[in-house]
């Protein structure tokens, strides 16, 4: 009877969380535990289907009218809780984290899907778990962290920390009351910009892994923080060891380099039974390029004025041939016909 | 070719007819190119500057159609108090017109896909009408916006029942002009939903229905799911007293035809608006692209609710100039349109609704008739011809029918 608009797009009127297909949230708090960071709790409607500790969820914020995703970890208890936590740190050219670290407010509205990635903490847990994190990389291990002691864990876990200085230390109050808490929690920080005060100087290295229980060898080991210490952890987690380490790369979003016309490949995402298919940019428009490849996606009037072949760009910078417009925003929808990659591009056909 | 009526007053003085169509008002290759340019600079400003009021403007106008809509059936489903009948029934017309003028067609325009919104993308969007949204975005964002004014290749002239244009052959069929215009604008909807069906390509033996089989699929699907929803369901919760509720919703669903109708003739058929060749569109520059749609387009004038009810369609010329910037734009834009068209000596059309249809009625009942004796001798020929010829084929064994199709065919130039 709701044909062809479907029930939810009623609903949604008198409040946009009774929709039942789509996850939204609510923002019931903000707090700002710095000027560069804010932490959201957020209340899902029914649709939420819960995470695991150590994965990540994507929300999508409407910023100018324009809708953005990006992913968070939310860095409290696992399951399907009442509440989501995620915290964000504010990037110098992050439009998203900018927005929520200035204008989060509680009431406002947000897109979450379910939890993804590989990077969880196993069922059963670990006979020990070690924790390794570098700045904002800290919120999946934080999930972790909490799981855990809600479930009284009380086999050893150790957490190795690299913050600039103590003022940069997300969660310190937190992580000192749960060290105090938990005989079997041991914390270990590095303040990289302010030696001496903590646990640990200077960036990772062996050295800094505890030789006491748990042996880095034996325990489940989780790491998380900007590529430097990746690179370092997974240097050392060679020869063997690799099957015990669980690595979640946790860059600030990357600005895609505008390359120039003709430059880079071209990658042509299939869904289905149809393989992906790459090839080397010309320059011509991304409609040409695909023909060229041999493909066919839809078209109409190929000057940009029918959006028949429009589609999801999934990253790359592409420029409009009739405007001359130059964007590099991830998951957008472009019109093929009217559109040229500059430097590498994916789009979905 | 000589025309039955005289010119009308506003046209300019020269004899059209020695002009090339496809430049009557004499621009040089320099100024097509300019034009270009002051029209690309105008969408990108646009572009650029689309944001949370193009948004709100969207979302304000959904909630406004779906609360008609909800408060519509509402009063409908108590149909037999006479009060809560006419304003459901007027609460209903005005939901299927915001879903399909102001809503509909300028999300499927892709508008509004900037928001990255799956609900708003033009690709996934379907409204409230009997024709399906993936049909619709072909015959006409391609078609009908490419093809503009082109007789022969853009379909919406005359949809393929009505003449409107002298560059259509007369044919004894269009003698009914006036009553299948009438009949077209009651079942607009159903008019829209065979569009794509081509019918007179049918009926002129070019294709079959075989050939269009997944079109038919798809229309019926989407015919039976809204005939049911109207027809049906919504009067069955009703019980006894269904047939208030079906009434009214009959009702909407004809005012809604006849609105949209209405608007969208007065589009590119008032007097005044021009019409292109094929061939000497060919290879045509983005600027002579501009060109032909501010010439094949007519604007209506009045105030903003009415805008909104037509679906800004008002603003034809800008619509057809930037079929995808979001529509609530175009008012602002059509004052600069308007300013470059008087810098180009390019009329601009425009007039008040009453004006504006008045012409295509007059087009409607003069197209009606052959432009001249000869045209009659012609169309009676052909009509005779065509109807002999299909006789003799049905008649006479395969090869003779051949013969005669080809004496016919003669006789009919």
């Amino acid at each position: 009877m709701a044909t062809p608009h479907g029930v939810d797009s009623y609903l949604e009127q008198l409040d946009p969380l009774l929709v039942a297909g789509e996850c939204r949230a609510e923002v019931v708090a903000a707090e700002r535990g710095t000027a560069e960071s804010v932490t959201l709790t957020l209340r899902p409607n029914r649709v939420w289907q819960g995470f695991r500790a150590g994965q990540f969820i994507n929300v999508a914020v409407e910023i100018d009218g324009v809708r953005h995703q990006r992913c968070y970890s939310p860095t409290g208890v696992e399951g399907r809780g009442a509440t989501v936590e995620i915290t964000t740190k504010r990037h110098p050219e992050g439009l998203v984290s900018n927005f929520l670290v200035d204008q989060a407010e509680p009431g406002m509205v947000l897109g979450l899907s379910a939890g993804e990635g590989d990077f969880q903490l196993p069922d059963p847990r670990p006979e020990s778990v070690l924790l390794i994190g570098g700045g904002s990389g800290i919120t999946p291990l934080m999930a972790i962290l909490r799981t855990l002691f809600a479930e009284g864990y009380e086999r050893p876990v150790v957490l190795l920390y690299y913050a600039p200085d103590a003022e940069r230390c997300i969660y310190r109050e937190e992580l000192e009351r749960l060290a105090a808490a938990h005989p079997n929690f041991q914390l270990l920080r590095s303040y990289t910009r302010d030696p001496g005060a903590g646990e640990l100087d200077g960036h990772f290295s062996p050295t800094h892994l505890p030789e006491t229980d748990p042996c880095f060898a034996e325990a489940e080991t989780f790491a998380c923080g900007p590529p430097a210490l990746l690179d370092a952890v997974r240097g050392t987690w060679a020869n063997g060891l690799e099957h015990r380490l669980h690595v979640e790369s946790f860059v600030p979003p990357t600005f895609v380099p505008v390359g120039e016309p003709g430059e880079g490949a071209i990658l042509f995402s299939r869904t289905g039974a149809d393989s992906d298919v790459e090839v080397a940019n010309s320059g011509a428009s991304l409609l040409e390029e695909a023909e060229a490849a041999g493909l066919t996606p839809a078209y109409g009037c190929r000057m940009g004025i029918c959006h028949t072949c429009t589609c999801r760009k999934r990253a790359g910078t592409h420029k409009n041939l009739i405007t001359g417009e130059v964007s590099s925003a991830p998951d957008e929808e472009i019109q093929l016909c009217v559109s040229a990659a500059l430097g590498d591009l994916v789009v979905e056909l | 070719m000589t025309t039955a009526t005289p010119a009308p007053p506003q046209a300019p003085p020269l004899d059209l007819a020695a002009r090339p169509t496809t430049n009557p008002y004499g621009l040089t290759p320099e100024q097509f190119e300019q034009l270009g340019e002051e029209m690309n600079a105008i969408r990108q400003r646009v572009l650029a500057d689309r944001g949370q009021r193009d948004a709100d403007y969207i979302r304000g106008i959904i909630r406004a159609q779906r609360g008609l809509e909800v408060a519509g059936r509402g009063l409908l489903w108590a149909g037999v108090v006479p009060p809560f009948w006419l304003a459901g029934t007027a609460a209903l017309s005005l939901s299927k017109i915001l879903d399909n003028m102001e809503i509909g067609h300028n999300v499927m325009h892709g508008q509004y896909e900037w928001m990255n919104d799956p609900k708003l993308s033009g690709k996934q969007f379907e409204w409230d009408t009997a024709c399906p949204a993936d049909q619709w975005r072909h015959s006409h964002n391609y078609m009908h916006h490419t093809h503009t004014n082109i007789v022969g290749k853009d379909r919406d002239i005359g949809y393929g029942v009505l003449r409107m244009s002298e560059e259509q052959e007369w044919k004894p069929y269009y003698l009914g002009n006036p009553l299948w215009a009438a009949l077209l604008a009651t079942f607009f909807e159903y008019g829209v939903a065979l569009h794509d069906l081509e019918v007179e390509r049918i009926a002129e033996g070019e294709i079959t229905l075989a050939d269009k089989r997944e079109l038919l699929k798809g229309i019926g699907t989407k015919v039976r799911g809204q005939a049911l929803k109207d027809y049906v369901l919504f009067p069955a919760l009703s019980g006894p007293l269904f047939a208030f509720p079906l009434a009214g919703n009959a009702t909407a669903n004809i005012v809604r035809n006849l609105w949209s109708f209405t608007i969208i003739f007065c589009g590119h058929f008032p007097e005044g608006t021009h019409e292109f060749d094929e061939a000497e569109t060919e290879n045509e520059t983005r600027g002579q692209w501009y060109h032909r749609q501010l010439l094949g387009s007519a604007n209506l004038s009045g105030g903003p609710l009415f805008h909104i009810l037509a679906g800004n369609l008002s603003f034809q010329i800008e619509h057809h100039l930037f079929p995808d910037l979001p529509a609530n734009r175009y008012g602002e834009i059509s004052v600069e349109v308007r300013e470059i068209c008087e810098r180009y000596g390019l009329p601009y059309n425009v007039g008040p609704l009453h004006r504006q249809f008045g012409s295509v009625v007059k087009k409607i009942g003069r197209l009606a008739l052959p432009d001249s004796p000869g045209a009659l001798v012609r169309g009676l020929g052909g009509a005779v011809g065509s109807t002999l010829g299909k006789a003799t084929r049905l008649l006479q064994p395969p090869g003779i029918s051949h013969l005669g199709n080809a004496v016919f065919s003669r006789w009919r130039r």
